[in-house]
């Protein structure tokens, strides 16, 4: 529970991590880091392909990355902010996250990338942002990263 | 100082109307409580100290703390978070030579000690008598609240009694459930609110809930807000008054006034008490400070007003409340330079502390505020490491600019009333302080007299929801009313909270709830 003492997952906390064969599949896989018990289970309820496994509603969420199709569906939920959509495709590295400050974002702006940690990473591209009002002001939005960044990068904030 | 835009609310202001502070015009918009305007135009200062006249500013803008207490329209010690604005309305500081702001008498809080060492109020001007009574009468003109008004105010006093199968107290999340379960199986509800609005401190809560589909997870606070209110608009056999103050709770007798001018008389055969909590503070130097803010009130300020409390926080506190207000402090704009927490772990949930953690707010924890800095308002503090037992470890002081300190450290149940209908109270820390002995139903040791929410333990709005729904529907299942279909639903709901509470975050509430059993059951 050193995490708690934090307020972020070092490596060796982290779930498992889904197979390379996974990643660079036709389909992204959410990757959920909710390592504490607590009462909450909106990502398990909303799932339809069965892929999110939780036996009680106080059980951290287990994710079955061979049945997980990347819909999406558990990420605008979530409030916790704590599933991250990732995906490589040709070679790139591609994260969707959960956003809600303003500047809105679209498709095309350049944003700062963040660790866990707050730690600057960088700069990355959207690539696709679903507008605010379709997921009541909680936006989904994906960028695009170093292919080695998408287990790094947690949170983005306009320039 | 107002915002103009945010991710998440929509501001919508009303009209603008210019009220008057010590003379000073002052813009102000419709459906603004007196306070938030003040603060926006930049008002710091809201009242002074009784005795040392020290500066006092606003603190929980849910009318508890009493610091914004001022002389509206000429009527004393009113609570100005508590009043909404009007055009034309005079407002002055109270107690105060010229003015709060720039106090004269301030220079007691300067001198008290050099002359009147600690303890010497007790020898010094006792006689001769003529001399003791002489600097009482000037003390007692130097201390305490307001003035009395001149003459009596022009309003035209009503009274209204009426009979009801259950009265709630309180429109929040636990009181708005309560109504909705009774009035749900037949019975005749009156809803008792203080404000002008129903949902209680939800109407802040602008993050996605916790809990399951059931319990609305995932759904924002202030939408759940909206939910409830829509859904006991829905039985005829409702009657809903707002800013009615219950101040009194005999036998069976729930009594307030409604809009300051009508005396209400509730004659009520179940009632139920669902009036909250409010907001504890800390010890450390110079806590009394404007800029000093309950967590609370800065939610309101910020998420229902619209209007910025200051432009770099520091968050006192790692709970739940904590965690979240620190996360809407940065979608409003506001830069959060720390959260310290004096326990050598985070309290509330780590996807909350990950939210803020990750857009670069340090969490320190095993630290501590050793005092706020500045002369009439915030300017910085100083924090510090904790030992093992909880001293400060010497020279691990650190400076944090700050123009403001929201102090989320817990809550307190507003038990009042419970008192007053003279149900059994106990001391149970792990609930937040002196709460009712109940059932498992959550009705009190007075026969019909039952507790949801808060009160009845610092929990969170989704178990005040679900304990609003047992307490209604045992109420309305007492009365003769629902038949199998309630006791089904009453099972169940029972057996949702238990699960709800189940896990580690649930077991302080449990073990808390252990201790406040009331006998009968025990013997049960």
């Amino acid at each position: 529970m050193r995490y708690l003492e934090r307020g972020y997952l070092e490596k060796d906390e982290l779930p498992p991590l889904p197979s390379e064969e996974r990643l660079t599949s036709k389909k992204p896989v959410v990757y959920i880091e909710c390592p504490q018990p607590i009462p909450c289970s909106p990502c398990y309820e909303s799932c339809r392909f069965d892929a999110i496994k939780m036996d009680n509603i106080n059980d951290p969420p287990e994710v079955d990355y061979e049945k997980c199709t990347g819909c999406m569906a558990c990420l605008r939920v979530c409030p916790g902010l704590a599933i991250f959509l990732v995906h490589v495709k040709n070679g790139k590295g591609y994260v969707t996250l959960q956003y809600e400050f303003l500047p809105w974002l679209e498709k095309g702006d350049r944003v700062k990338l963040f660790s866990r940690k707050g730690d600057e990473l960088g700069e990355g591209t959207i690539t696709w942002a679903l507008k605010p009002e379709r997921n009541d002001r909680t936006q989904l939005v994906t960028v695009e990263v170093d292919r080695e960044l998408i287990f790094e990068v947690r949170a983005v904030r306009k320039r | 100082m107002r915002l103009e835009s945010h991710p998440i609310v929509d501001f919508k202001r009303g009209k603008e109307v210019t009220i008057y502070f010590n003379g000073k015009p002052v813009k102000a918009y419709e459906g603004e409580t007196v306070a938030a305007s003040l603060y926006a135009s930049g008002v710091r200062v809201f009242s002074r100290s009784f005795r040392f006249h020290r500066p006092r500013g606003f603190f929980c803008a849910i009318g508890k703390c009493s610091q914004c207490m001022m002389e509206v329209d000429g009527v004393p010690n009113i609570r100005t978070c508590k009043v909404y604005v009007r055009d034309g309305m005079q407002i002055r500081t109270q107690n105060a030579v010229p003015d709060a702001e720039n106090d004269y008498l301030a220079i007691i809080d300067k001198l008290i000690d050099t002359f009147f060492p600690h303890g010497s109020h007790y020898k010094k001007f006792n006689s001769p008598k003529f001399l003791r009574e002489f600097v009482t009468r000037q003390m007692r003109k130097m201390a305490g609240f307001g003035n009395v008004p001149r003459r009596a105010p022009d309003v035209n006093a009503e009274y209204e009694e009426i009979d009801a199968d259950v009265a709630v107290v309180g429109g929040g999340p636990g009181g708005l459930s309560a109504a909705i379960h009774s009035a749900k199986y037949g019975a005749k509800v009156v809803l008792l609110d203080e404000n002008n609005y129903l949902g209680g401190q939800l109407i802040k809560q602008t993050h996605r809930f916790f809990g399951s589909g059931r319990h609305r997870a995932g759904t924002r606070g202030i939408r759940i807000a909206e939910i409830l209110e829509e859904d006991l608009m829905k039985y005829g056999n409702v009657d809903v008054r707002k800013e009615t103050k219950v101040f009194g709770i005999y036998g069976m007798d729930v009594v307030g006034v409604q809009n300051d001018t009508k005396l209400l008389k509730v004659r009520a055969k179940r009632i139920v008490i669902a009036t909250g909590a409010y907001e504890r503070t800390l010890i450390f130097e110079n806590n009394d400070l404007p800029g000093v803010y309950g967590a609370g009130g800065v939610q309101t300020l910020m998420n229902v007003f619209g209007i910025k409390p200051g432009n770099r926080g520091l968050i006192v506190g790692s709970g739940n409340v904590g965690l979240i207000l620190t996360y809407q402090l940065l979608q409003a704009g506001i830069d959060v330079s720390a959260i310290v927490e004096a326990m050598p772990r985070i309290g509330g949930y780590f996807v909350h502390a990950a939210k803020v953690r990750r857009l670069g707010v340090p969490i320190y924890t095993r630290h501590t505020i050793l005092r706020a800095k500045g002369e009439k308002r915030v300017e910085g503090a100083v924090i510090a490491q904790l030992d093992e037992k909880w001293n400060v470890v010497k020279g691990s002081e650190k400076d944090i600019d700050c123009d403001f300190i929201c102090v989320a450290v817990g809550l307190s149940p507003a038990h009042e009333l419970l008192y007053h209908a003279g149900a059994d109270m106990k001391f149970v820390p792990e609930l937040g302080g002196m709460v009712p002995l109940r059932t498992r139903f959550n009705e009190t040791s007075v026969k019909g007299v039952y507790v949801a929410g808060d009160v009845a333990g610092i929990e969170e709005a989704t178990a005040a929801i679900m304990e609003g729904r047992i307490a209604g529907i045992h109420a309305a299942i007492s009365l003769g009313y629902g038949g199998d279909e309630a006791e089904e639903e009453l099972d169940e709901a029972v057996k949702d909270l238990e699960e709800f509470r189940a896990g580690p975050f649930g077991e302080r509430i449990v073990c808390g709830l252990e201790k406040c059993v009331l006998e009968s059951e025990v013997m049960l």
